[in-house]
């Protein structure tokens, strides 16, 4: 109640606008997306687009599944520059204190939890590991990857969070490492490949799959960490259980 | 109406709901969530624009992708900033009733 | 003697190292280590910048250069390019970071606050490098989440309420914008099949679909760029930002999207301009600059004054989209080597972007400095800062200079050439919007500096110099705006320079 409350100030201080406004406003914007419509409908699909190169290409790339390559080795940069995005907001939401400890995962056993969630946890939590490293060995083959593979591993980490008896410290330097790994092994192998064939990011043929597999294993390290620091920075704050959060 | 310019409309369809949900929700979370319903319309209209029948083109749905990540990334960064707004002015609701 | 083209090779390097610095700021736990790892990525992303600039002039007016990342090339791969244009936003970053990165090095004393930003700040220039260099409509796209997200993180940095809200209001226009701008690729995808600039520049059609999509791309940069309609979320953003911060957003960070605009305008999409559209983003600078000046006199707080004032000052900007129409150098993929005045008005505006980034920068730092001396910017409470403070007033009027335009200033050279222009095509009435926007930069200037040398009457002055700031923080602001006016010293070595950047064609000769 008190909440919902506070909810209703969150806004961009901006007020709800009058009735008339709206409507007037729904009336534009249908009217722009109907133009929109039409131009869609009026102008032919550009066939077949890329998909004919990237299939002739496919052979080259090192890996066997179409969109991995595109992501992995066509349009690399790309994907170099998404995982960029993702440190950015986790620089944004990581705690600015140094600590003291080492431990990345610590586990407080006082605080009790049902015997049926800690029986769970034991099974869902390896489990889930274990489908991140599938997914992301199929990427190469099939529908699969960096980016899946790292949002189920942060699964199992949203699991043990969720549970109440972990906890995870961010201000360790394996935590640190563990969120820049991704974008660090990226620009080496980029500025490898430059070394060894003179174009940065071009792979030499032969060597192409286990590369991407070298890049794609420590962006899904990073993916995993950083979907998981979102995740826990949220719900504490949400909670309010972390003073310092204030800063 | 061949089935990717279905999609392809009601991805317009979409994005056009997303973006009178930003311009007329007061409330941040909705904002939030009319932005990534914007954001899924594009999505849409880049995945019809790869489907040729029977060859797929990889590279929207690479893009796509892309697009998701970075989605998740600022819609985290949105809920980061309104929860710290939310929790100054408890901070401070609570400061001045003491 | 090394050859130019290895020179060329170096061109990843303007992305890959502010990544590089962004990671080696996150790994390291030294406040020392981070700050001198920072300059020193400063001097060197400066250094290749400055030979990349060596190796465009070598290699003539109208030169660009095109590397395929990855080997593929486009349309599969992505491709970087340089070209004048863009070498000229290159140099006037790494010179910016550099020198922000020494005020910021003693800005950001308390380690805490210096955690967050060092690694923020170098994926921002990450990204405004990799804008400025894509030849990628979707890559673009990626360009412009790095440059958003990193800036909205930056402002937030502040942390109190008003920086938030601030954030959270730039976060959500951001979104927005990019997601307009996404659709307008998708779009063109669908119709044409590549994401490749020049290929898209080549085959662009006056379509339904192509307007559409210019329509979306503009909306999602022309929210970026804060053109007037579209310009509130700008000045508490700017306004609210820590002040290295609130200079290199007001300096670089809207300049880049209205770079992309240029791009996409007179390039990419030309085919698809129309003269009406083109006066439109004239009239709206036209507004802009009014509207802007006027809101600038009436703000209450310093930084707001020139958050205000870089509303004013992006107007002048959009008066090359109707100069250029009148002089057509938007078919510039055919020839626009011919056409001199249309290449003026690319050349004035692009003179003006130098001028604006360091004058702009020069007078949120001096902002910055009376702000953090005063614990507060509030402009009728500011008396006697002339006495207390007289390098960052010294600075902020030199600015000031600039951006009202007075001679022998940077902003004097740009305006004039801007004026040229505008009578070369017989458009008579962007020059009355010039000069009376002059005349009202002079005043909320003027304001600013009356109060600032106004005696102090009941000021508890030993209080005030308690709060002195290290003389690096003053010097560097002082140095911004030096170099602003210097500017219109030296003005024929830099028009030299502009000469070639002023055809844009050149991003298309290297790739057809």
């Amino acid at each position: 109640m008190f909440i919902s409350l506070e909810f209703q100030q969150q806004n961009t201080n901006e007020k709800e606008l009058s009735r008339v406004t709206c409507w007037l406003l729904g009336a534009i914007i249908t009217a722009l997306s109907i133009a929109l419509t039409i131009a869609l409908l009026v102008t032919d699909k550009a066939v077949p687009g890329l998909a004919d190169l990237a299939a002739k290409n496919l052979d080259i790339s090192g890996v066997e599944n179409p969109v991995t390559a595109v992501l992995l080795n066509f349009r690399s940069y790309d994907t170099l520059l998404e995982i960029a995005v993702l440190l950015i907001v986790a620089v944004a939401i990581l705690p600015t204190q140094s600590s003291t400890t080492t431990q990345f995962l610590s586990v407080d056993d006082k605080i009790i939890i049902s015997p049926v969630l800690v029986g769970l946890l034991k099974w869902l939590v390896p489990l889930a590991i274990l489908v991140g490293g599938y997914l992301l060995w199929t990427g190469a083959y099939s529908p699969g990857g960096a980016f899946q593979a790292g949002a189920v591993v942060a699964g199992a980490g949203v699991a043990l969070s969720l549970a109440g008896r972990h906890d995870f410290l961010w201000q360790t330097t394996k935590a640190r490492v563990a969120l820049n790994l991704g974008l660090l092994v990226f620009l080496l192998v980029a500025a490898a490949n430059a070394i060894v064939t003179g174009t940065s990011l071009q792979y030499p043929v032969e060597h192409a799959g286990w590369l991407i597999l070298v890049v794609e294993i420590a962006a899904t390290l990073s993916i995993a960490a950083i979907l998981l620091l979102l995740f826990v920075r949220l719900k504490k704050i949400a909670e309010r259980s972390e003073q310092e959060i204030n800063q | 109406m061949t089935q990717d310019l279905l999609y392809s409309v009601v991805g317009v369809a979409l994005f056009g709901i997303g973006v009178f949900g930003v311009v007329v929700a007061a409330h941040v979370i909705r904002k939030l969530i009319a932005v990534n319903i914007m954001g899924i319309g594009v999505f849409m209209v880049l995945l019809a624009s790869a489907h040729h029948g029977a060859i797929t083109d990889p590279v929207p749905h690479a893009m796509v992708l892309t697009g998701i990540v970075v989605a998740v990334a600022g819609t985290a960064q949105c809920l980061w900033l309104a929860l710290r707004i939310q929790l100054l002015d408890e901070n401070e609701a609570g400061e001045s009733t003491q | 003697m090394m050859s130019w083209d290895a020179v060329y090779s170096l061109l990843p390097l303007v992305v890959g190292l502010p990544l590089l610095a962004a990671i080696a700021c996150a790994l390291l736990d030294s406040h020392r280590w981070r700050v001198g790892l920072s300059i020193l990525f400063a001097f060197l992303q400066l250094s290749i910048v400055v030979m990349l600039l060596l190796a465009i002039q070598h290699s003539g007016a109208g030169a660009s250069y095109r590397y395929a990342l990855g080997g593929w090339g486009a349309p599969l791969g992505i491709d970087l390019v340089v070209d004048g244009l863009a070498i000229i936003l290159l140099l006037i970053t790494a010179l910016l970071v550099l020198i922000l990165s020494i005020y910021s090095a003693q800005y950001f004393s308390a380690p805490n606050k210096a955690a967050g930003f060092w690694p923020l700040w170098w994926l921002l220039v990450a990204g405004l490098n990799a804008a400025f260099i894509s030849a990628d409509a979707f890559n673009i796209y990626v360009a412009l989440e790095i440059i958003g997200l990193s800036a909205v993180a930056l402002v937030a940095l502040t942390g109190t309420r008003a920086a938030l809200t601030a954030a959270l209001r730039y976060a959500l226009v951001g979104l927005l914008g990019s997601l307009c701008y996404l659709l307008g690729v998708a779009l063109l995808y669908r119709a044409y099949g590549t994401l490749d600039l020049v290929q898209l520049a080549s085959t662009v059609q006056a379509n339904p679909l192509t307007w559409a999509s210019l329509a979306l791309i503009s909306v999602g940069l022309l929210l970026k760029t804060a053109l007037l309609p579209l310009h509130f979320w700008l000045p508490s953003a700017h306004a609210s930002a820590p002040a290295p911060v609130s200079a290199v957003l007001s300096a670089l960070v809207v300049k880049a999207s209205f770079y992309l605009l240029v791009r996409f305008w007179l390039e990419v999409l030309a085919p698809a301009t129309t003269e009406f559209a083109m006066n439109f983003l004239g009239l709206l600078g036209a507004t802009a600059i009014v509207w802007g000046c006027i809101a600038a006199f009436r703000a209450s707080r310093l930084k707001l004054l020139v958050a205000y004032s870089t509303v004013a000052q992006l107007g002048y900007l959009f008066l090359l989209f109707p100069l250029a129409a009148a002089s057509d150098i938007s078919v510039p993929l055919i020839d626009s080597v011919s056409d001199v005045a249309g290449s003026a008005a690319l050349a004035a505006v692009i003179y003006f972007i130098i001028a604006h980034a360091l004058a702009k920068a020069a007078m949120f730092l001096a902002a910055g400095n009376i702000q953090s001396c005063y614990g507060h910017d509030t402009i009728d409470k500011l008396q006697g800062a002339a006495r207390s403070q007289p390098i960052a007033v010294f600075t902020f009027a030199i600015a000031g200079i600039s951006l009202i335009g007075l001679p022998p200033s940077g902003g004097f050279i740009a305006k004039w050439l801007l004026l040229n222009s505008a009578i070369q095509n017989g458009q008579w009435w962007w020059v009355i919007v010039m000069l009376v926007g002059g005349l009202l930069a002079a005043v909320y200037i003027g304001r600013v500096l009356t109060i600032a040398f106004a005696q102090t009457v009941a000021q508890s002055g030993d209080k005030m110099s308690t709060h002195l700031l290290p003389r690096g923080l003053a010097m560097c602001g002082l140095v911004l705006a030096i170099s602003a006016v210097l500017l219109g010293f030296n003005a024929e070595p830099v028009l030299a320079l502009l000469e070639g950047s002023a055809q844009i064609s050149s991003m298309g000769a290297g790739g057809l």
